[in-house]
C-alpha cells in the first residue's frame, strides 16, 4: 500500500481497484473513513490509513462494520464527507443501521458505503450479492467496471449523497477490487468544512410513514440525477438482434465475448453503471429496439428480475421480448462470469457455431490435467499456531472420549473444517456465530445431551461479534469451553490491528483492550496457554472439559507465524534423525506427514524416511513433539550457527 | 535496446501462476508498472485471498496499445504462461492453454499438503515436463529456485522468472524497464539481489 496523496494529478499511475476507490474518496475531500477488514475490501482503508497524515483525514479500523458505518454517519451529520467500506458479509452486520439511516437520511456531508462482493467466493464463506441492500433500503447503487470508473463514481457518489441527503452505495467485486490498471488521478481538494451539528437538528425515523414516503422520493430524485451522468451507455448496432444488459466486470466480458464471436453487427452492450433505481427512460429506449435480451451480472439476477418486472409494467408499449440470463439457464446461477461463459451464452442465443478451442487440444489438455494434476488443498502456513491448536483439541477430545464438538468461527482458523485442521471443526457460519452455536449446545444438557462443547474464536472476531454471545453464555450459564485462538493479528485479511493489539489503523497507539480484561469484567476465570507447547495445552483443555458448569475460557496465545517471520523468525532448525526414523517400517504409518500435514515436513519416497523441506519449514519446533519415535529434532538456530 | 522492442501480439495475454507466498502478485505488479511506464494500456487481474494458505494463485497481465481489457483472459487464450511452480503450469494450461502458448516454468516443485499426506500423487517430473511440452508451442524449463538459492533467498525465484520472461522476446519492454519498476517497490538495500536475479533469469534463456 502507499500514500495516495503522492500521486501527481494528470500523470498516469497503475492503481488497484481498491486504491482507485480510496483515491476517489480523497479527491472528493473525504474527511472520515472507517472499515472492518475483509477480502476483497481491505486495501481501501489500508490505503486511506497510509494516506491519512498527509491528506489530513481520519481513517479507522472499527470493531465491526456496523460501528464503522455509524461512525461515518456521525461525521456526515456534522457536514464532513465520510465513507465506510466492507465486504459483502459486512453489509449484513451494518444492515439494521442502514435500514433506519435511510429513513432519517444522512447529513450535509456526503455519506458513501462501499461493498466489495466476492463472486465465486475466492476468499469468503459465501458469495452473497450485497446489491440487495440498495433494493431493500431504497439507496442509489453504483457499479463500476474499471478502476478509472471506480474513482470517478466515488466522487460522484459523494455529490449525489449530498444532493438527496441519503447514503449512496458503490458495489465492487473481487475482480475489480483486485485489478490494477492505469488511471489518471485528478486534483486533491483544499479546505474542508469545520464540523458542526446544529443542536436543533435531529436525525430520527419518526413519524415513520411520511418519512418512508420521503425516502422513496429521494430515490426517485437520485434516478433523475444518475440519468445525467454518462455511467450508463450503449455500444453496438442501432437495432441489435441481441441486447446484452451488463454491469460491473461482466460489461467488459460481454464486449470481449462479442469480439471473440465477431458478432458486433448483431449484439450490443447496454453497460449500466447506475443500476438502482433502474434507468427507466434508457431501458424503454433500448428494449424497444430489440427482441432479445441477455442479462450479464454477478451473482444474483438483480437487474434481470427487476428489469423483467419493469418490462411487465410497460409490456403494452414494448411488445413481446425473449429474455435470457440466469432464469433461462443461459448463464449459471452461481459463480463469476467470464468472457468464455458469455461467449457460449451469446453463441447459443444467436446460433453461432463457436468453441473456445480446437477439439484435439481440448481433449489432450483435459486428459493430461486429469491424469497428472492433483488438487492443491488450502492449509495452514508452516509454523501456524492454529495447526498446533487444532492438534491439541483433536487429541484432547479423543482422550476425553465423549464425542466432543467444536463450533468454529471466521478467520484463518475456519480452515479447521479441512484436513489441515484435522477436520476438527463441526460448524462455521458468520462472525461470532461459533459462540452463539455453543451457547445453544451448552443448554442441551437438560435434555440429556452429553457431548462436550468447545468453541474456537480468533482474536479479531472476538471483538467484532463474539462479545454479546459471550455475555449471553455467562448470563444463562451455557456449558462450554471457549478457546480464543489469539495470534495477535487479523491474519486472514493482512494483519490489520484490532483492539487487543492496542494499535490503530494509522499505526498510532490506541488503548489496548485485551481478552483477559473482557473475561475479568464478566467474572470468568481463564487460563493462558502457548499452543506450541502441545502437552501443556492438552492438559489445560482436558481439565477445562472435565470441570463442567458454565463458560470456561482458555486463551491460546502465540503470534501468527507470518508475523513471527517478519519479527526475526522462529528459533529452530528442524532435522530428521535418519537413524531414529524407521519410515514405512515404523508402526506409525507416516504419522508426521499423513496426519500432521505441515507443508514443511515431507516424506522422502526415495530414502523411505521423513524429511524437512528447508525452503518451506520455518522452524517452529511443534512437529518434534508429535513423532512417536522421537526422530524429529529441533535444534536451536544459534547452535547450528555455532 | 528497449526502443527496438514492440508489442507483436495484441492483446498480449500473460498468466503468472504459482503457489501462495511465492510472490506472483508482486511479479505481475512489477510487470504492470514497467509496461504502463512504457506507454502501454495494461490490466493486471490478481486472484488472491487465501493466497498465503498454500493454495494456487494466479495473476493475469493483459497488454494492448489502447484498448481497455477486462481482468480475465478468455478461456484458452493465454499468449504465455509464467509459472513459479511446475505443477501449476499444467493446471493453468487446462483452462487457458492453446497450441500456440509459450510456457516458462520454474522446475522446483512445491508439494501440496495432500501430496505430503499421501492422499494424492505429485507427477513424476519427466512426465510433467513432457505434458507441458505436449500442450505448448514452446517450453522453457528453468531452475529458478536453484538460482535464487545461489543468490541467497528462494523468494527471488519470481524475479529470476521475470528476467527469463524478458529473454523470451514477447515483452515490449526490456531488463532496464523491469529493473526500474522493481526499484519503485523495493528499497535500495534489496536491489542488488533483485538486479542479480533478473540478470541470472535472462541468462537462463541465452
Amino acid at each position: 500500500m502507499a500514500d495516495l496523496t503522492k500521486l501527481i494529478p494528470g500523470q498516469i499511475a497503475l492503481l488497484q481497484g481498491n486504491e482507485a476507490i480510496a483515491r476517489g474518496a480523497l479527491e472528493a475531500g473525504v474527511a472520515f473513513c472507517a472499515a472492518y477488514p475483509g477480502n476483497p475490501s481491505s486495501e481501501i482503508l489500508e490505503t486511506l490509513a497510509e494516506s491519512a497524515d498527509s491528506a489530513g483525514i481520519y481513517a479507522e479500523w472499527s470493531v465491526n462494520e456496523k460501528v464503522a458505518l455509524e461512525s461515518a454517519a456521525a461525521a456526515s451529520f456534522t457536514g464532513l464527507r465520510a465513507m465506510a467500506s466492507m465486504k459483502q458479509n459486512g453489509v449484513n452486520v451494518a444492515q439494521d443501521f442502514i435500514c433506519n439511516l435511510t429513513i432519517s437520511g444522512s447529513g450535509p456531508g456526503g455519506l458513501v458505503l462501499i461493498t466489495c462482493d466476492d463472486p465465486s467466493s475466492i476468499s469468503s464463506t459465501n458469495e452473497q450479492d450485497a446489491r440487495f441492500i440498495a433494493r431493500l433500503a431504497d439507496l442509489p447503487l453504483l457499479e463500476p467496471s474499471t478502476p478509472a470508473e471506480a474513482l470517478a463514481m466515488v466522487k460522484f457518489a459523494f455529490e449525489l449523497s449530498e444532493e438527496i441527503r441519503n447514503l449512496v452505495v458503490l458495489r465492487s467485486v473481487s475482480r475489480l477490487s483486485h485489478t490494477r490498471a492505469g488511471l489518471v488521478p485528478g486534483k486533491l481538494p483544499g479546505e474542508r468544512p469545520k464540523p458542526y451539528w446544529d443542536p436543533k437538528t435531529s436525525y430520527f425515523t419518526m413519524p415513520v410513514v411520511p418519512m418512508h414516503q420521503k425516502m422513496h422520493q429521494k430515490l426517485a430524485r437520485a434516478g433523475q440525477i444518475m440519468a445525467q451522468t454518462g455511467f450508463n451507455r450503449y455500444e453496438g448496432p442501432e437495432l441489435p438482434e441481441l441486447l446484452i444488459i451488463a454491469s460491473g466486470s461482466s460489461a467488459l466480458y460481454a464486449s470481449e465475448a462479442i469480439a471473440l464471436l465477431k458478432a458486433d453487427q448483431k449484439a450490443g452492450v447496454l453497460k449500466l453503471g447506475c443500476t438502482w433505481p433502474l434507468p427507466a427512460e434508457m431501458l424503454l429506449e433500448h428494449l424497444a429496439k430489440t427482441e432479445q435480451v441477455l442479462f450479464a451480472e454477478e451473482v444474483d439476477p438483480f437487474l434481470e428480475s427487476e428489469i423483467k418486472a419493469f418490462y411487465a409494467q410497460n409490456v403494452t408499449q414494448l411488445g413481446i421480448k425473449r429474455f435470457f440470463g440466469k432464469a433461462s439457464g443461459s448463464l449459471a446461477s452461481t459463480g463469476e462470469n467470464s468472457p468464455g461463459k458469455l461467449a457460449a451464452a451469446i453463441a447459443g442465443i444467436l446460433g453461432i457455431d463457436w468453441r473456445a478451442l480446437d477439439k484435439d487440444y481440448a481433449d489432450k489438455a483435459t486428459a493430461l490435467v486429469t491424469a497428472l494434476v492433483p488438487p492443491r488443498e488450502f492449509g495452514f502456513c508452516p509454523g501456524c499456531p492454529h495447526r498446533a491448536s487444532y492438534w491439541a483439541i483433536k487429541q484432547t477430545l479423543a482422550v476425553d472420549g465423549r464425542q466432543g464438538l467444536v463450533s468454529g468461527d471466521i478467520g484463518c482458523y475456519s480452515l479447521g473444517v479441512l484436513p489441515t485442521g484435522f477436520r476438527r471443526v463441526n460448524s462455521v457460519h458468520c462472525m461470532g456465530s461459533g459462540l452463539g452455536i455453543s451457547s445453544g449446545l451448552g443448554q442441551l444438557g437438560r435434555f440429556g445431551f452429553n457431548q462436550p462443547v468447545v468453541s474456537v474464536v480468533g482474536d479479531s472476531t472476538f471483538y467484532h461479534a463474539a462479545l454479546p454471545a459471550m455475555v449471553n453464555a455467562r448470563w444463562n450459564q451455557a456449558d462450554y469451553v471457549l478457546c480464543v485462538l489469539d495470534n495477535s493479528a487479523t491474519a486472514m485479511t493482512g494483519f490489520q490491528p484490532h483492539p487487543g493489539t492496542g494499535q490503530t489503523a494509522s499505526g498510532q497507539g490506541g488503548c489496548k483492550v485485551d481478552v483477559e480484561s473482557m473475561c475479568q469484567a464478566l467474572g470468568l476465570s481463564y487460563r493462558i496457554v502457548d499452543p506450541y507447547d502441545l502437552t501443556a495445552t492438552q492438559e489445560a483443555l482436558y481439565d477445562a472439559l472435565q470441570e463442567g458448569g458454565g463458560l470456561r475460557v482458555l486463551i491460546f496465545r502465540r503470534v501468527c507465524a507470518l508475523v513471527q517471520g517478519r519479527q526475526g523468525g522462529h528459533p529452530y532448525r528442524m532435522q530428521i534423525d535418519q537413524e531414529a526414523c524407521r519410515g514405512q517400517e515404523c508402526g506409525c504409518n507416516r504419522f508426521c506427514s499423513r496426519v500432521f500435514r505441515c507443508p514443511g515436513l515431507v516424506f522422502d519416497e526415495a530414502s523411505g524416511v521423513a524429511a524437512v523441506d528447508e525452503v518451506t519449514c520455518v522452524g517452529c519446533g511443534v512437529c518434534a513433539q508429535i513423532c512417536p519415535a522421537g526422530a524429529i529434532v529441533a535444534q536451536p538456530k544459534e547452535e547450528v550457527a555455532a | 535496446m528497449s526502443t527496438a522492442l514492440k508489442l507483436n501480439v495484441e492483446p498480449l495475454d500473460l498468466i503468472i501462476t504459482g503457489v501462495g507466498g511465492q510472490g506472483n502478485v508482486l511479479a505481475s505488479q512489477v510487470l504492470g508498472r514497467a509496461l504502463l511506464k512504457a506507454g502501454y494500456n495494461v490490466t493486471v487481474g490478481e486472484t488472491f485471498g487465501l493466497s498465503q494458505r498454500g493454495g494456487a494463485v494466479m495473476s493475469m497481465v493483459r497488454v494492448t496499445r489502447d484498448k481497455t481489457m477486462g481482468p480475465l483472459i478468455p478461456e484458452n487464450r493465454a499468449t504465455a504462461v509464467v509459472s513459479l511452480e511446475p505443477l501449476e503450469a499444467l493446471r493453468v494450461l487446462g483452462a487457458y492453454g492453446n497450441s500456440e502458448v509459450m510456457v516458462l516454468t520454474n522446475d522446483r516443485p512445491l508439494m501440496p499438503v495432500n501430496v505430503i499426506a499421501g492422499a494424492s500423487n505429485y507427477p513424476d517430473l519427466s512426465e510433467l515436463k513432457a505434458a507441458l511440452e505436449n500442450l505448448s508451442a514452446r517450453l522453457y524449463w528453468l531452475p529458478a529456485t536453484k538460482v535464487a538459492l545461489e543468490l541467497g533467498n528462494p523468494i527471488l525465484a519470481n524475479v529470476v522468472m521475470l528476467g527469463a520472461l524478458v529473454g523470451c522476446g514477447l515483452l515490449p519492454v526490456g531488463l532496464a524497464e523491469i529493473e526500474s519498476a522493481l526499484a519503485e517497490m523495493f528499497n535500495e538495500a534489496k536491489m542488488p539481489a533483485n538486479r542479480q536475479a533478473l540478470a541470472r533469469g535472462l541468462e537462463l534463456m541465452a
